[in-house]
């Protein structure tokens, strides 16, 4: 592995663990309700307090209703919360089943919304880091299935040729020439529409992962049939090698450049496939957050224009892609053969 | 003319193959359109029954398939359900409105990702250069639901812009010229959005098109005859990298297409994406089909366009045999 490429690995999974020990960065429970702080403002966080002192551990005010008001928050500056690091807090559980309350920061006695609340008085950053669970799994098991189906048949497509490769790349041509969001949204359309989160996240997985299989079905083919006329290949089978042999010894390793800069152009593509369906309501559905569904709340006016902090989540993606792309041209780079420009065609 | 006849034929094939494909996805619904009115206490299940008939959705796959054929030639396309009428005119009005958002955003975008890519090119390498690549690097990196909910919390927060929809209220008391005024200044935004999630992609391949075409042999051998730079990149260096962006160009068309449904359900633009949507949250079974295979017939009509310039403009293709 080279530097740049190593470079990209390690951002990219710092990155998503992040995400994955969102638990511990996170302060509080993503479905916890708080309906006396509807849509608090991100949480200012002060190192000089009222008399003019300043402190050396950063604190916040806990926030109360503007007197004759009943939606706007005010600090309350008589009390003085403090951050403090690496306190307990809400239980949670570890990478899915440690049990756990030590979380990286938090304040004792008021709920800390450091980037604000929502509708129901959640944390937006915690559901943005439990979000970022729900979307980029979404995105990484979608990108599995379809480069395990995509690979499939475009090896066979390639190794057996014949009528089989005409048949199937005919289809494959047909998934390339449709739209791939219509392609995607009617797939949807024609599921159930209302069921519960955890069956909704699997139908999205795997509407997103069988839409996209045809473009790495096609480069796979490509490589399959160069790879199976090789010396090496050739002198293998004249030695009486079956073909289930050759074709896992031989020459679906020699694709697996191709598959994996597929899969740094494949897994950003899903996860957004998996927001924009979240967001337009046929996705995951709340309580549970994931980034397309934390979004949907912009859909309304009110929410656009006085609650600037719900498009907070939108930019959460931002580093995640930046991360992929740049790794998808480190891998092409150091031998791949896709090139990064074909993100975002057709 | 043979390779515009097999083209043809190989259009109609994929809109056919699209056409069945949509059908056979509808076969895996769950429910329709009928089953969720029969939710409803005030509709008897008889009437259900006679609507169910009258639409004729109780046939097989085949039969529904032959059906529907039969009312696309004769310009329906089927029946909607939700709005009670057959589906063509519906899409027609909506696709007008889908086809001025993304034939706009594709002019502008070329016209401002060619100078942008050319002059990357040949400043390969330097500051500059590098600079832009990395802005289009983070523009790539920002998906195009992000940038218009970014762009319309700017337009809702300043003012500057009209939000949503496409014309403003009052629009038919409206002078020719302040008609088309209005209806600009409502395509500022969704325009905006799609042009820049499409500039990064553009910028990136006329780049790399050029660069390519510029440390070719042959052009090395004119600049060593001492050729000027701009004889080079005009008449040389362009007219051979135009080939891959003439298909570009028609997959671009292909790239707006899905970019605009989003865009237009963010900005409320009354495209083909949100009566989409709207369609596939009521099973609208007939409109989710049409507004696919609309979408499906902008797409090959882009690449369409692209053979026809690619012909004009590659003798290779004029004089050979028509490539794959």
């Amino acid at each position: 592995m080279n530097r740049r490429l190593m470079r990209w690995v390690l951002a990219l999974a710092s990155l998503h663990l992040l995400i994955l020990c969102a638990g511990f960065f996170a302060p509080n429970d993503p479905e916890e309700q708080d309906r006396e702080r509807p849509y608090a403002a991100p949480a200012k966080i002060h190192f000089v307090d009222s008399h003019g002192h300043s402190r050396l551990r950063p604190f916040v005010y806990p926030l109360r209703l503007q007197a004759g008001s009943f939606d706007q928050f005010e600090e309350d500056r008589s009390t003085a919360v403090p951050l403090r690091f690496l306190v307990a807090g809400p239980r949670y559980r570890l990478l899915g089943f440690i049990p756990c309350r030590l979380h990286l920061f938090g304040s004792d006695g008021t709920r800390l919304y450091i980037l604000g609340s929502d509708a129901y008085g959640r944390d937006l950053f915690s559901r943005i880091l439990y979000g970022g669970q729900i979307s980029l799994l979404a995105g990484l098991l979608g990108a599995a299935i379809t480069l395990f189906v995509g690979a499939t048949i475009g090896a066979l497509a390639g190794y057996y040729g014949g009528w089989r490769d005409a048949a199937l790349m005919r289809v494959a041509e047909l998934f390339v020439a449709l739209p791939w969001l219509y392609l995607l949204l009617a797939l949807r359309a024609f599921l159930p529409l209302s069921v519960s989160p955890l069956e909704a996240f699997f139908l999205v997985v795997i509407v997103i992962g069988a839409v996209g299989w045809a473009r790495p079905a096609r480069m796979v083919r490509g490589v399959v049939l160069s790879a199976k006329e090789r010396d090496f290949v050739r002198v293998a089978r004249g030695f009486g090698a079956t073909d289930r042999y050759l074709l896992f010894r031989h020459i679906l390793p020699q694709t697996s450049s191709v598959l994996l800069t597929q899969a740094a152009l494949l897994v950003p593509q899903f996860v957004l496939a998996e927001m924009t369906l979240s967001f337009l309501g046929l996705g995951v559905p709340e309580p549970v957050p994931s980034w397309g569904n934390l979004l949907a709340g912009l859909q309304q006016y009110s929410v656009l224009i006085s609650f600037w902090w719900m498009y907070l989540p939108a930019l959460a993606v931002v580093p995640f892609f930046l991360g992929y792309l740049g790794l998808a041209s480190a891998l092409q780079q150091s031998g791949g053969a896709a090139r990064i420009e074909d993100r975002g065609v057709a | 003319m043979r390779f515009f006849l097999h083209r043809s034929m190989q259009a109609l094939l994929l809109l056919f193959g699209a056409s069945l494909l949509a059908f056979l996805f509808s076969t895996l619904a769950p429910g329709n359109y009928f089953d969720e009115m029969r939710l409803n206490p005030q509709i008897s299940s008889g009437t259900v029954a006679a609507l169910r008939a009258q639409h004729q959705l109780n046939g097989s796959l085949p039969i529904r398939y032959v059906r529907w054929m039969n009312s696309v030639a004769h310009g329906e396309m089927g029946f909607s359900f939700a709005y009670n009428s057959p589906v063509a005119p519906l899409l027609w009005v909506r696709a007008r409105n889908t086809l001025l958002l993304t034939t706009t955003a594709t002019l502008i975008a070329w016209l401002l990702a060619l100078p942008l890519g050319i002059w990357s090119a040949t400043h390969a390498g330097k500051l500059p250069d590098r600079a832009l690549t990395w802005t289009t690097a983070g523009l790539l990196a920002t998906p195009d639901l992000v940038l218009a909910l970014g762009f319309l919390i700017l337009a809702v927060r300043t003012g500057w812009f009209p939000t949503g929809g496409i014309v403003s209220l009052g629009y038919d008391s409206l002078s020719l010229l302040q008609k088309t005024r209005d209806v600009a200044a409502h395509m500022i935004l969704p325009v905006a959005t799609l042009v820049f999630s499409a500039l990064p992609i553009l910028i990136r391949h006329i780049r790399a098109a050029v660069v390519e075409q510029l440390d070719a042999p042959f052009l090395r051998v004119a600049a060593a005859h001492g050729l000027s730079r701009r004889t080079l990149l005009y008449r040389y260096a362009l007219r051979a990298a135009a080939n891959p962006l003439i298909s570009l160009f028609g997959f671009s068309v292909g790239a707006f297409l899905s970019g605009s449904l989003i865009v237009e359900v963010v900005m409320s633009w009354p495209g083909l994406g949100p009566l989409l949507i709207e369609a596939i949250l009521a099973r609208d079974l007939y409109v989710v089909i049409g507004g696919v295979l609309f979408s499906t017939v902008f797409l090959i009509g882009g690449n369409f366009l692209a053979d026809i310039l690619l012909y004009w403009a590659d003798p290779r293709i004029r004089s050979g045999a028509p490539s794959t």
